[in-house]
This record gives structure tokens, sequence and C-alpha cells, in this order.
């Protein structure tokens, strides 16, 4: 929906002089918010009756269908996903379809993968929608024919819709929704309903085009970067510099010196310069000065805990998972196979970073933000201001990415604003929590470092008789309110998942979890366990096919019996990339992966090419994806291919590394991502299936990085075995 | 300290710190929001504006330096090219978080002004300082020479 906000000259905001004084008296920006707070919305005057049947769905009398979205729109599709599966039930005219998001609500809008919380994570948005989305919209169909054939006197059986009109075809009578709306608000809602039949999709299974694609084209898409509200103030928070310190003592003068620095408030996770304008906040903490106490800060440095992890890789974990009896079998075994990988600390670092808008009074926090775990942020939100969870409502808006990042246990920069507009007096004024990019980067919440041990035996006929894989690293769930759904029997199912779960039929299997703790808050990250496992994995078995004297395809597609859905994308992905065809020229290499993450499978075949001075390139993905229905294949597709960019970046280049507990990359030019030029072809294939859709936001991340090892090899010779490798073999 | 310039075609004068950073002054002050802040260090390229037509990251670029320059934002694109763009970038469906599309739409469309028929490798030249983290690259790309046809037609 568009609404109009009108800045007026006298705001303190309203600084435009000169010859543009007329254009510039009201200046006033057309303003796309699709994730419009309700409270906006309710500026909007609506029309006449309103229908609204459920929680997911208002027609207005001008026909309007708007569509209330419990999950927010990160960039993944998920409100284009959502308004699909209802609009297909309802025949909606897409035309016509609007997307809102909810207020948290963990009753009426939790996600049913998290139980009684609202929030969006582990691509569950499409899977824990689809039933839910797809009654609400066939019920409220049905509520309007119901009002159609009363207000005719006709069957409804004798009636049809199409595109947001109920017609009559005998008597050529047509009515639309909006004019029917009034009437169907005033029935009853049924208890069943009967859905299409997905032969008469309309809209689902088509490339029906984003809800959200031309207002992020032309500017006007709103963020929480954008929020801006009568008398709000910008803060930014000075925080330790190491992880677990506090703050000894400060002195404000300089930074209070700042013209536009209103007040400098210490909160627990440090000092908070507030200020009329992000650049006077800015400037105020650059010249604030902070005594830290790091008593019980971590100050070892990344390289420390690798070694550490090392050598607890030859202690016993606990068991993970455990068929047969993996030892024995590698002990007899005829060859053995043996390798070690190495991932790094990653950020998650979003395009958007992380910012929050706080109003709180006495008895009310309202927040702005590209919220992610709505109810938990709530209940957290609730607990630092003093409040119920019931008197904080959040709007919200489109997240500027997060790849995991905004969804945390303990909602850091949604406490982090509340405590700061608390600590400023919670009178009302709203305050923009900014982080910079220095601060997502230094920020914690890293994808946990991991060191990996993987031992195979093959037996006289060359079959893998057994596996054993040692997983030593942090646990994102320790510790936090998910530790006793979570972790069972001390696994962290986040820990292991894409190696406890691993797709290949092998008579011993061990896979063992030796879980380490330290000081660096640790988080999930785009595709979570299966963003280290996968590698892993797949990277080793290519090992062991190497020692078979197999290719990788072959000796995985034998494995795969058991797994009809993944031997199927497996097969695909090779088809199409032309495996058995001619081999690639020399200096050139081919390589594949599997994975399956969230229930959706995927395999991913690589071509590089690596030249005479070591450079790697990746010039080609081709990628297989089962995500049981496409709802919409042009947005899955675009998922697998940023998925790609995303997942090859952080094996080219991604790592945060400590120094003495310090983390030493401060923003983008020491965090390198995945740039354009460095985008390879990637061309994706969608498995045709009847099976209930699965997630499709993280999947594609997984294979992306074993595939490229694994042609690396075949075009080399050399095996990567520790991440980022930085794109090149030399030195 | 008052600072003057033409911002989206309209004579401006803002009364602000000249060393404030053209960014900071187009959305806090002048109250455009379409330009996106990223990195603050020149690279990421979110915060990407023309500057007498040649795009230029404003996150590091005070504001005195556009003193009696034309600076457009997205908000202020009108040219037949950046309309092309605009178009091949919903035709396409290239955002998906769309946090740096603005950066994007501004480094391409000041690329399709000077140079109408890119090659890859002029589009790797002109692009790559722009970071899209949801990897949109190969749409923004084809997205490019997508526009590139729609102008010489």
């Amino acid at each position: 929906m568009s609404i109009e906000i009108t800045v007026p000259q006298n705001t303190r905001r309203g600084f435009l002089k000169g010859a543009g004084a007329a254009a510039a008296a009201a200046l006033t920006i057309g303003f796309e918010w699709a994730a419009t707070p309700r409270r906006a919305m309710a500026a909007a005057p609506v029309a006449g009756a309103v229908f609204a049947p459920n929680a997911f769905l208002r027609i207005g009398t001008d026909d309007s269908v708007t569509i209330i979205a419990k999950h927010v729109e990160m960039g993944q599709g998920a409100y284009t996903g959502i308004a699909t599966v209802l609009a297909e039930e309802l025949d909606a005219d897409w035309s016509r379809v609007r997307v809102e998001s909810a207020p948290a609500d963990a009753k009426r809008y939790n996600n049913f993968l998290f139980g009684t919380m609202q929030g969006t994570g582990g691509s569950s948005a499409m899977a824990n929608s689809w039933t839910q989305l797809r009654e609400a919209g066939g019920k409220a169909r049905a509520m309007l024919l119901t009002s159609a054939g009363a207000r005719w006197g006709v069957p409804v059986a004798e009636l049809t819709v199409e595109k947001g009109v109920v017609h009559h075809p005998a008597s050529r009578r047509r009515a639309t929704f909006g004019s029917l709306a009034g009437a169907a608000a005033k029935l009853p809602v049924p208890d069943a309903v009967t859905l299409k039949n997905p032969k008469d999709f309309r809209l689902i299974g088509t490339r029906v085009p984003r809800v959200d694609v031309p207002a992020k084209s032309n500017g006007t898409a709103g963020f929480t970067l954008d929020v801006e509200l009568p008398g709000m103030l910008v803060a930014l928070l000075k925080r330790p510099p190491l992880f677990g310190a506090t703050v000894k003592s400060f002195d404000a003068t300089a930074a209070g010196a700042i013209p536009g620095v209103v007040k400098v408030v210490q909160v627990p996770r440090g000092v908070a310069v507030i200020a009329r304008s992000f650049w006077a906040a800015k400037q105020g903490r650059d010249a604030l000065v902070v005594e830290w106490d790091d008593v019980n800060a971590e100050k070892r440095s990344s390289a420390t805990l690798m070694e550490e992890y090392r050598q607890l890789a030859d202690k016993p974990g606990l068991p993970a998972r455990k068929d047969g009896d993996a030892a024995s079998a590698i002990a007899a075994a005829s060859r053995k196979v043996s390798a070690s990988f190495e991932f790094p600390y990653l950020a998650h670092a979003p395009m958007e970073p992380l910012d929050a808008v706080v109003k709180l009074t006495r008895d009310s926090c309202e927040i702005w933000a590209g919220d992610q775990f709505q109810t938990m942020d709530q209940m957290n939100a609730a607990k630092t201001a003093g409040l119920e969870p019931a008197q904080v409502s959040i709007n919200t808006l489109y997240a500027g990415g997060s790849f995991g990042r905004r969804a945390n246990m303990g909602s850091d920069y949604i406490v982090e604003a509340v405590s700061i507009a608390k600590a400023y007096g919670a009178d009302g004024t709203p305050i923009k929590l900014q982080w910079t990019r220095e601060d997502d980067i230094h920020g914690g919440l890293y994808r946990p470092l991991y060191f990996h041990k993987l031992e195979a035996g093959l037996d006289a006929q060359g079959r893998l008789s057994g596996w054993r894989h040692v997983i030593v690293g942090q646990s994102i769930m320790a510790d936090t309110a998910f530790a006793p759904v979570m972790i069972k029997d001390g696994i962290d199912g986040t820990s292991v998942e894409g190696a406890a779960n691993l797709p290949y039929a092998i008579p011993n299997i061990d896979v063992e979890l030796s879980t380490t703790r330290n000081g660096v808050p640790v988080l999930w990250w785009r595709v979570v366990g299966s963003s280290h496992n996968a590698f892993a994995v797949e990277a080793f078995i290519d090992e062991v096919a190497q020692a078979a004297g197999e290719d990788g395809f072959t000796f995985r597609r034998k494995l795969l019996d058991k797994h009809p859905r993944m031997k199927a994308v497996l097969e695909l992905a090779a088809e199409k990339a032309g495996w058995s065809g001619a081999p690639l020229p020399k200096g050139r290499g081919r390589g594949i992966a599997v994975a399956e993450a969230f229930n959706t499978l995927v395999a991913q075949v690589a071509e590089v090419t690596v030249g005479a001075d070591g450079k790697v390139t990746v010039d080609r993905v081709v990628c297989a994806v089962d995500c049981g229905i496409a709802i919409n294949p042009d947005v899955i597709t675009a998922q697998m291919e940023g998925g790609i960019g995303f997942g090859l970046g952080a094996a080219l280049y991604g790592a945060i590394t400590l120094k003495d507990g310090r983390v030493e990359q401060d923003n983008f030019n020491g965090y390198r991502v995945l740039r354009l030029n460095e985008m390879p072809k990637v061309e994706v294939h969608i498995v045709p299936s009847t099976e209930p859709p699965t997630g499709v936001g993280e999947p594609g991340v997984a294979p992306v990085g074993p595939a490229v090892a694994n042609a690396v090899f075949a075009a080399t010779g050399k095996r990567v075995r520790v991440l980022p490798f930085g794109g090149s073999l030399a030195g | 300290m008052s600072i003057s310039f033409v911002l989206n075609g309209k004579p401006t004068t803002l009364d602000v710190d000249p060393n404030m950073p053209l960014l900071w002054a187009v959305r806090e002050v002048a109250g455009l929001h379409g330009t996106k802040f990223g990195c603050g260090m020149s690279l990421c390229g979110a915060c990407t504006v023309h500057l007498d037509g040649a795009a230029v990251r404003s996150c590091v670029l005070p504001l005195s330096a556009v003193a009696g320059r034309h600076v457009t934002t997205i908000e202020g694109l009108k040219s037949a090219r950046a309309k092309a763009v605009q178009t091949a970038w919903i035709d396409l469906q290239v955002p998906q978080c769309g946090y740096c599309q603005s950066g994007q739409v501004m480094s391409a469309t000041a690329l399709l002004e000077k140079n109408p028929a890119p090659t890859d490798a002029d589009i790797d030249a002109a692009m790559s300082g722009n970071i899209c983290r949801c990897a949109t690259y190969s749409r923004i790309r084809a997205a490019i020479h997508r526009a590139a046809v729609t102008i010489k037609a």
C-alpha cells in the first residue's frame, strides 16, 4: 500500500532553503511501505465494511485484498509466497493483492515448526504456511460464494470465481469480492473447506512477480533505516572491544560537546550516544572515552581455539549417530582414508546494518525493526523495559538481509535499543539505534568456528564399509531458551545437521560431537549446520570416491538407492552439467556435491578454472533442487542463485579471526564477500514434485563450497580442507 | 554553514556541518531515503548517487564537496536510460532484500548513460563496487544487458 508521509517545513529536519523552497515547503515522499505498521494503515481510510474472516486476510469494499504475513520479508520472497498460497485458494485478482506485516502475536501468528512463538527461520515460511493459508483462502472464498448465492437466490454449485469476481454463468450475473465483503462478513466461518486439486492451481507453480520488487527498484521500499518519527533521536552504542568486557568508567565530555549530541547514557552493553542525527551520534561516539573492565573477557585468538579443537578431535565425543560399529569396520578395512577440515567464524553482514526504532513510555513500548523473531523479541523487550509482553508492539518492516542474524534468542539489537530508550528516560521519545558496519563485523553472534575429523574404510570390494565423523565446536543453542528442545543427550541438533543425517547407505556410521565453550557469542547463519557439515561430508566423500577409484557422481549415486529424491537431484544436476560428457581441458575441473537442508534436496555441479598462478575462477554452477511443490519457480531460482553466491563468497573469503580476543576485521575490506565479477553463471533446475513445499532460502548455500573444492581437486589434484581458501591455491 | 547545490534538478541549500557526508545530508536533512547506508567507507556502493552524472559513494563525500554541483539520487532518476534500467530490474525480478538495489540501479544507470552497450567486462568494471549480500549479481548483469537492448531499440 502506498502511504504519503508529509514532512512539514518546521520540523527540525526541514532545513531546505533557497530556490527550491516552494517545493520543499511540504516535502511529500511517496512511500511504498508494504510492511506498513498497523498504525500507519489505520491512517489510510478503509472504505466501508471490511471482510476479515481470519487473521490473515482483509477484503475491502474497494476490492482490495490485504494478506497479512506472519513472516518477515528479508529477501527470501516470503511475502510473495505467502500471498500466492492464500490468493490461490481465494481466487483473488493478483493485481489487487497487497501484503501487510502481522503484529507480534504468539497465538495467532506462531510458526508451527517453532511451537508457540512467532518467527522466521530454518527456511520454514512456506512449509508452515502452506495448509494454514490455503485453508484461510479457501474458507474466505466459500463465504464469498455463499453470500453471492444468497444475493442471487442460486445454488453455490452454479457459481464460479475468476480473479476476484464471482460469476453466475447461467444468469450472466457477476459480483466483485468487494461488493460481497459486507454480506460475507456476517456469515459464520466454515469449519472445513475442500482445497483445490493442484491441477487447478492458477498462481501456484507460476512465476508470479514479487510483490516487493517495484518498490525495491525505485528506492521507495521502507526499511528500518528509513523510519522517521516526530522528535526521533539517533543512537550509536560503543561496545566493548573484547567479548565479555564491561564498562568500567567513561568520560562523555568531548562527546557531549559535539553539536547535536543530546545525551550519553550507560546501558548493559556499553555506552550510547544519543543525538539529533546519525552524523552527530557518530562523531559523539568517536569522541567518547570509555575504560573497559576486561577481567572476564575472552582473550584468546581464533588460532588458539582451533588448536584446542584439533586436539579435542582425537578424543571421543558424544554420539550423534551410531549405526553398527564404524571403528571396527575402519580397522578391518582394506583401504583407509582420513582428512580434517577447518571452518572459521563467519559474520552474516546483511547489507542493512542492524537497526531498530523504539518508542518507550512508562507503560508501552513500540518497536520498528526488520524483526525476525517477533515474539521472542517482544518478550526480551518487555523484560528489559520492565513491562508485560502485551505492552510491547512490534512493527515488522522489510529487513535488508539477515541470513539468521536478526533471529537471536537474546534479541541483542532490540534489547540494546530498548535499554537505551529506558536510560534516556522512557518519555516516549522515539530513538533509532543504528549499527555501523564496523559494529556489525565486530558484533559477535557468528557462525561458530569448527574443526572436523573424518575417517572412512573401504572393504576388499571397494565398498564404503565404515564412516567416522568427529565435529568439534560451540553449540548455538547452549544457554538459550531453545536449549531444552534443541539439545538432546548433550547433542545440539544444529551442530550435527548435515552430518548426522548423512544420506549415504553405509553399514557402519559414527558421528560424534565435542561441544566447546568459550566467550565468543555464536549464532546460526544461513543454512546453519550444513554450512560446515555439508562441506566436510561432501568434500570427504569425494576423497573416498577417489580412493575407491570412482568418480564423485557414480560413487555417490550407488550409495543413494534408499534416498530416491536425493538420487534424483544428483542425477539431474549431473545430466544438466554434462557430467559424463567430454572432459574439461587442462586447468579446468568439475566437482559435484549434494545437501539436504530443512527437507529440501539440492545437488550442484561446479566448474572451475585454475590459472597458472593458482587463481581459482568459478565459471559455472548447475543446481538441481527438490523443494516439493514449487510455489514460485522464479523465487526458487533466485534463492538458489543467491544462495550459491553467498556460499561461494564464504568458501573463498569469509572469515572472522580473533587476535588476543579482538576481531581483526572491521568492514567489507577485511571481511571480504563475493562481488559481481566473481559470480559464476548459474543454472537452476527444479524437480517436479507433488510433495508439500519445503524451504528454499537456505539450502542452496550448502553444496556450493564442496562442489567448488571438488572441482579444484579435479583441476589440480589439490584438496581444499581449510576454509576460506582465498580463491587461490598459490602459497 | 550553508552549502548550495542542485539536488535532483532543484537548487537546494542545506544549512549543516559541511563535513557531514552527502549520504546523511540527503537522508536526514533533505529527507530522501532511497539512498542507503551500508559501510560508511566507500566499500559497498549502497549509497551510490550521481555527481554531475558520475556514480559516486555519498557515504564518504563531504557535503562541502558538492557545492555548486548537480547531485542526483534514485528519487531524481528521470532519463530514458534510467527508466530502461528500472524496467529491466522489474522484468527480471532482480531485488531480493532490496537494500542495496538503489545503489545498484544508480551504478547501472551511470554506466549506461556513458556506455549504452556495455560488455560483460564493462559491467564487471562498473558494478563490482556494489555489494549485494543476497548475490543478485546474475540478474543485475542480465538486467543491464536487457536495458541496453531497450535503449538501442
